[in-house]
């Protein structure tokens, strides 16, 4: 029984660790996809943010300078987004696939040129990197049974940027419906027109969601290379951004419910990861890969109007003419 | 005097295409002032110029004497100037209130502002009698209470300018005369409304002076007073206009088609058309009035084959048409019946195809579209350029996309392809709504020339003058069911009006 809840535990807390990339670069995504812009991005500007942590720590020690820079990566692959769609009126996916590519490529070429290691930067000592924080009373409470370890494994224990990430989930909520720059992003994201129309300009306006997007998704490739990992590994963000896009539309654009679906992605991935191998009662064993699709499995299912009615920002893709 | 608007020689380019000339406007204060011309005379391009959604290529614009620049919006606004557009610019997800507080939250969190902005919506509404419930999703509303909407967004900066783009466009003449009894309220508060619109006599009703517009030129500015319809019309066409087509009487042949019992019940269970009697003969037009919403659109739907019978049979050109049967758009089509939708921008064109696309749309499997199984172009093109021709559609483009062509003229691609089909039975929905009043001249001339060649018309429209010229027969529609058909002749203003509201054909005469 115990070895049970401990074993949930420990899954739970896989899930949180798992989860926490996916919650900020849904954030993001709901910034931009919310003021009309679709995101396919995120991947690329996660894994540039992972690259320039992880190669900024390296370079000077400090793990805050990483985290710092790998915010003005994610917002300059974002201002590179905005320049051709915004600004150009380009397509938004060919311009989000551009990206993606030219991040998955300049993070090798860049990476091998700098530390001649096939693509991977050198592994950061513990004191470069963000660690674990232990909670105050973590030693006291291990006395009580179940929440001790609760307060342990779940509560206490993680390093600050997923705090951080946890975090972000309701300030998003608070800055998409409580305030004047929320109001005028889901505006935009529906009826450009009548943003315009206000007197506000719909170019700057979009240009903002991208950047919060951007400096979101930097913070998420921090997490990856110096934070949860201990260096830069090529192709590290490994789809991430897509599920935390999936997330999104399977939040149907809502920063609560897409944080549930980047934790249900988050535990599926921590099951998955434990139930390799294992033969499970009448089914058998699970291939791994199945698994693995289940978050796309899903979002297509619920664009298809399966799961209940996906509703999109009304002026999504489309750029703003006058 | 100084003027509350005074434009000088504004242009304004968009390509190709010179939407305004040297534009010269004055506009007294507290006066209301009616822009009229045809589709694509350029008058909503200068409204926008005049709000800073366009900047001008050159020109001047001075309110109160002085001349500013406005470069955007919010320039517009901050001097005083308020716009409700052609097309509705609301936020359909928000409420009524967060549509007003967008672009005046007044602070940055929604809370600082909300209360003052509230007080201020009620108290628009309250003053200009604009009712609605500031809590109320606009995606609820009707058009009549968007357009209230929209009125208060532009008031509540205190507008000395109001511009309406073609308010009335959407509304019912009810909704229509409850605007203007807010505009001249506004206008005898100091206000001065530029309203644009193409009904003739909404100008001669309500406003004080009017300028007309042809062709991306100001050709003319009257006094109301000193100006007739007749004089207007022709300023604004380059040409003598009839108002109103002579009608000579029908030859009404046999029945052609004709609905029993017809019922429509919609998803929701909602009864909306309710046994509906009715025949149409060859050679006749059966006109259909009602204040819109009252079942003309689910009747045009069903007869059409785009929604189900619930009940009742339609026969149409001896084939009967019931519930049991399978029906769709193609199979009514094919039996004969030609089809002018209401709506056409969804249901008439595709927007983003071209004319000559447009112009096989539903005949794509004819010769029209070329003998083999691919899709022979020159013909589709040679199609298109014939039909242009006659039916007078400008830009005779064929490759322009339909999007590109003004209100008029899109109309006129319809009309021209249902025509020269030869329906032996013509559905046509508010075939004039949004068009100027040369096209609108064509359009009855051309209804009436194919009554004479034999074809049953039904013809609904919530312009009752429209029926009333066009008409040989009425059917008036309310809450979905058949208040009675009157002949033409014996038809007048206030017995069709009585019999909107419902009262029976033999009370109200
Ligand atoms: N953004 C644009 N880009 C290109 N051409 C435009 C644009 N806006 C308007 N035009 C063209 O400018 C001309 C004037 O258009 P405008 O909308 O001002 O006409 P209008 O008088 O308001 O017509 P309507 O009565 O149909 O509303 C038209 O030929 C139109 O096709
Ligand atoms: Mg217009």
């Amino acid at each position: 029984m115990l070895d049970f809840l401990y074993q949930t535990l420990l899954a739970f807390d896989a899930t949180l660790r798992i989860a926490t990339p996916l919650m900020l670069c849904a954030m993001a995504g709901i910034f931009s996809e919310r003021s009309g812009i679709v995101d396919i991005s995120l991947e690329g500007k996660l894994l540039s943010g992972a690259f320039v942590a992880a190669t900024v720590a390296a370079l000077t020690g400090s793990a805050w300078l990483g985290l710092g820079c790998a915010i003005l990566a994610g917002i300059t692959m974002s201002l590179i987004h905005g320049f051709a769609c915004i600004t150009h009126k380009g397509d938004q996916v060919v311009s989000g696939v551009a990206i993606n590519i030219l991040a998955s490529g300049l993070t090798i070429v860049l990476g091998i040129a700098l530390f001649k290691r096939g693509g991977q930067t050198p592994s950061l000592p513990k004191e470069d990197r963000f660690t674990p924080i232990e909670w105050w009373g973590v030693e006291m409470m291990d006395s009580v049974p179940v929440l001790g370890s609760i307060y342990r494994q779940l509560i206490s224990g993680h390093n600050m940027l997923v705090y951080v990430a946890l975090l972000c989930v309701p300030l998003t909520a608070f800055i998409l419906y409580k305030t004047r720059f929320g109001l005028r992003l889901r505006a935009v994201g529906e009826v450009p027109q009548a943003v315009d129309s206000a007197g506000i300009s719909v170019t700057w306006l979009r240009y903002r969601a991208l950047i919060l997007g951007g400096a979101l998704c930097g913070i998420a490739g921090a997490y990856l290379s110096i934070a949860q990992g201990g260096n830069f590994v090529k192709e590290m963000s490994a789809g991430k951004g897509y599920i935390a896009l999936a997330a999104v539309i399977f939040g149907n654009w809502k920063p609560f419910t897409a944080f549930f679906a980047c934790l249900m992605f988050g535990f599926l991935d921590a099951v998955t990861a434990r139930l390799e191998g294992y033969e499970l009662f009448l089914i058998g064993e699970i291939p791994s890969q199945l698994m693995q699709a289940i978050p796309y499995i899903l979002t297509v299912l619920l664009l298809a109007g399966f799961i209940g009615k996906p509703r999109p920002p009304a002026a999504i893709g489309q750029p703003y003419h006058k | 005097m100084t003027y509350a608007l005074e434009l000088k020689d504004v242009s304004k380019s968009f390509g190709l295409v010179h939407a305004n000339k040297d534009i010269d406007l004055a506009v007294s204060p507290g006066s209301i002032h009616g822009i009229i011309g045809e589709n694509g005379a350029g008058k909503s391009t200068l409204m926008n110029i005049i709000y800073g959604m366009h900047r001008a290529d050159k020109g001047t614009i001075s309110f109160n004497g002085q001349q500013v620049d406005v470069r955007s919006s919010a320039d517009a606004i901050e001097h005083g100037i308020g716009m409700v557009h052609q097309h509705f610019m609301l936020v359909p997800t928000f409420s009524v209130l967060e549509n007003v507080m967008l672009g005046s939250e007044g602070g940055l969190t929604l809370s600082e502002g909300r209360a003052t902005a509230l007080e201020r919506l009620t108290h628009l509404s309250t003053t200009y009698n604009l009712e609605v419930d500031p809590h109320a999703l606009v995606s609820d509303l009707n058009v009549g209470q968007r357009q209230r909407v929209e009125i208060i967004k532009a008031l509540k900066g205190g507008a000395k300018v109001l511009i309406l783009d073609e308010p009335t466009g959407v509304l019912t003449p009810q909704e229509a005369d409850q605007l203007f009894e807010i505009l001249k309220v506004l206008r005898d508060d100091g206000v001065s409304v530029l309203l644009i619109t193409h009904k003739l006599t909404e100008i001669m009703d309500i406003t004080d002076t009017v300028s007309i517009m042809r062709q991306g030129e100001m050709v003319g500015h009257r006094k109301t007073s000193e100006t007739s319809p007749q004089d207007l019309a022709e300023l604004m066409v380059g040409r003598e206009v009839l108002l109103e087509v002579t009608r000579t009487p029908a030859t009404p042949a046999e029945v052609r088609f004709s609905a029993k019992n017809l019922g429509y019940t919609n998803s929701q269970g909602v009864v909306e058309l309710e046994d509906i009697n009715f025949e149409v003969r060859a050679g006749e037009i059966l006109g259909v009035a009602g204040v819109s919403g009252n079942g003309q659109t689910q009747l045009m739907e069903t007869l059409a084959g785009m929604l189900p019978l619930t009940t009742g049979v339609i026969n149409i050109l001896g084939t009967e048409v019931t519930s049991a049967d399978a029906t769709s758009p193609r199979i009514i089509r094919d039996l004969g019946v030609g089809h002018i939708p209401e709506d056409r921008h969804t249901h008439g064109l595709i927007l983003d195809f071209e004319a000559r696309e447009n112009m096989i749309l539903g005949f794509h499997d004819s010769e029209l579209a070329g003998s083999g199984k691919l899709f022979d172009y020159s013909a589709i093109q040679q199609n298109c350029e014939d039909k242009m021709a006659h039916f007078d559609v400008r830009p005779s483009n064929p490759r322009l996309s339909a999007k590109n062509f003004s209100g008029g003229n899109q109309q006129k691609i319809v009309i021209a392809r249902e025509f020269s089909a030869n329906p032996g039975v013509l559905l046509v929905g508010q075939p004039t709504r949004g068009v100027d009043v040369g096209a609108i001249e064509f359009i009855h001339k051309q209804l009436l020339e194919l009554r004479d060649a034999g074809c049953a018309i039904l013809l609904v429209s919530v312009e009752l003058d429209e029926v009333m010229s066009l008409a040989d027969r009425i059917m008036v529609l309310c809450d979905g069911q058949n208040v009675g058909i009157i002949d033409a002749e014996k038809a007048d203003r206030s017995t069709l009006g009585l019999m909107m509201a419902g009262q029976k054909a033999e009370a109200a005469t």
